[in-house]
């Protein structure tokens, strides 16, 4: 199993939130490109919907974007949503770099990259184009799979 | 636990929600009634020769009234008008506050009583819980998702509409 890279994000509280912060976790990392964008603000409006089953499942799912910290908790308190935001804002991209999923564009590609609680990468999933939205079906099968 | 892991689309079943004539294709929608692009689906559906099911997948976070619509409609459904209430709610998306469910149904002639009632029943939650997870589970992430002969259609592309009505 792949070991998760080492990686540096802020969160919204002002800290950060690293590798070794996976380690005792399973952890759903939520790459999306941008923060008030439709098919982002669609993606977070569903996991948010199953977030009582994720956590009855033992995990927890963080949303990361390259959005700064402020812009990201404007866009969870308009969503209405729960699920916590981190920012690749600076460096920019570099914690996106480190998993592999930064796009050519300059922003996160849409990805999933789930880890299990000794910080190894268990499955990831980017999708097609930015404007694809992967069911919240496949994060649910990948948690089986990882139990 | 749910089950909410991967699964094929449901087929029809005996208390699904159907309209249209018997031998025209048929598309199955997984919509929420606060949904704008469902109402316009529903309106373009509803004009073409289509046999049309309707399943319930109300995402809160996004629209917080689309739940109690979906209650409203399965418990006006219990009063055999759940496409009279379906119909109702997408022609008045603006205003699905509880008062305006009791007039809809007041219209229809409800027993406003036992729409109450069903409403607000462990038995209407659980019929609209079963339709997301299992819209969930075949891979529906936003509405409307329509699917034909099993597989995903994207019903906001007019081409869509035209092969899905003139199919033999």
């Amino acid at each position: 199993m792949t070991p998760a890279p080492d990686f540096s994000l802020a969160t919204e509280e002002g800290g950060r939130f690293e590798r070794a912060d996976l380690l005792g976790h399973t952890t759903v990392l939520v790459f999306y490109p941008f923060a008030f964008s439709p098919v982002c603000t669609d993606q977070l409006n569903l996991y948010e919907e199953v977030q009582d089953e994720f956590a009855q499942r033992g995990a927890r799912l963080f949303g990361v974007s390259c959005d700064s910290t402020w812009t990201q908790k404007a866009f969870k308190s308009q969503l209405g949503i729960t699920i916590p935001q981190l920012s690749d804002w600076e460096p920019k991209g570099e914690a996106c770099r480190a998993f592999d999923v930064y796009h050519d564009g300059g922003f996160p590609q849409r990805a999933l990259v789930l880890t299990d609680p000794d910080a190894n990468i268990a499955w990831r999933f980017v999708a097609p184009s930015p404007g694809d939205l992967p069911g919240a079906n496949l994060i649910f099968d990948a948690l089986a799979g990882a139990r | 636990m749910r089950e909410l892991g991967s699964a094929p689309l449901p087929p029809l079943r005996p208390d699904d929600h159907v309209r249209g004539p018997d031998d025209a294709p048929l598309v199955v929608v997984y919509a929420d009634f606060e949904c704008p692009y469902c109402a316009v689906v529903h309106e373009q559906l509803h004009e073409r020769p289509l046999r049309v099911v309707f399943r319930h997948f109300p995402v809160r976070s996004k629209h917080p009234r689309a739940w109690p619509a979906s209650c409203a409609a399965e418990a006006a459904g219990r009063q055999d008008a759940f496409w009279a209430m379906h119909d109702a709610l997408f022609a008045d998306q603006g205003r699905l506050e509880d008062p305006h469910l009791w007039a809809h149904a007041e219209r229809l002639g409800l027993d406003i009583d036992r729409f109450e009632a069903d409403r607000r029943s462990a038995v209407v939650a659980e019929r609209i819980q079963r339709d997301f997870d299992e819209g969930l589970r075949a891979g529906v992430a936003t509405t409307p998702a329509g699917f034909v002969d099993g597989r995903p259609v994207d019903l906001r592309q007019a081409s869509t509409m035209q092969s899905i009505s003139f199919r033999e």
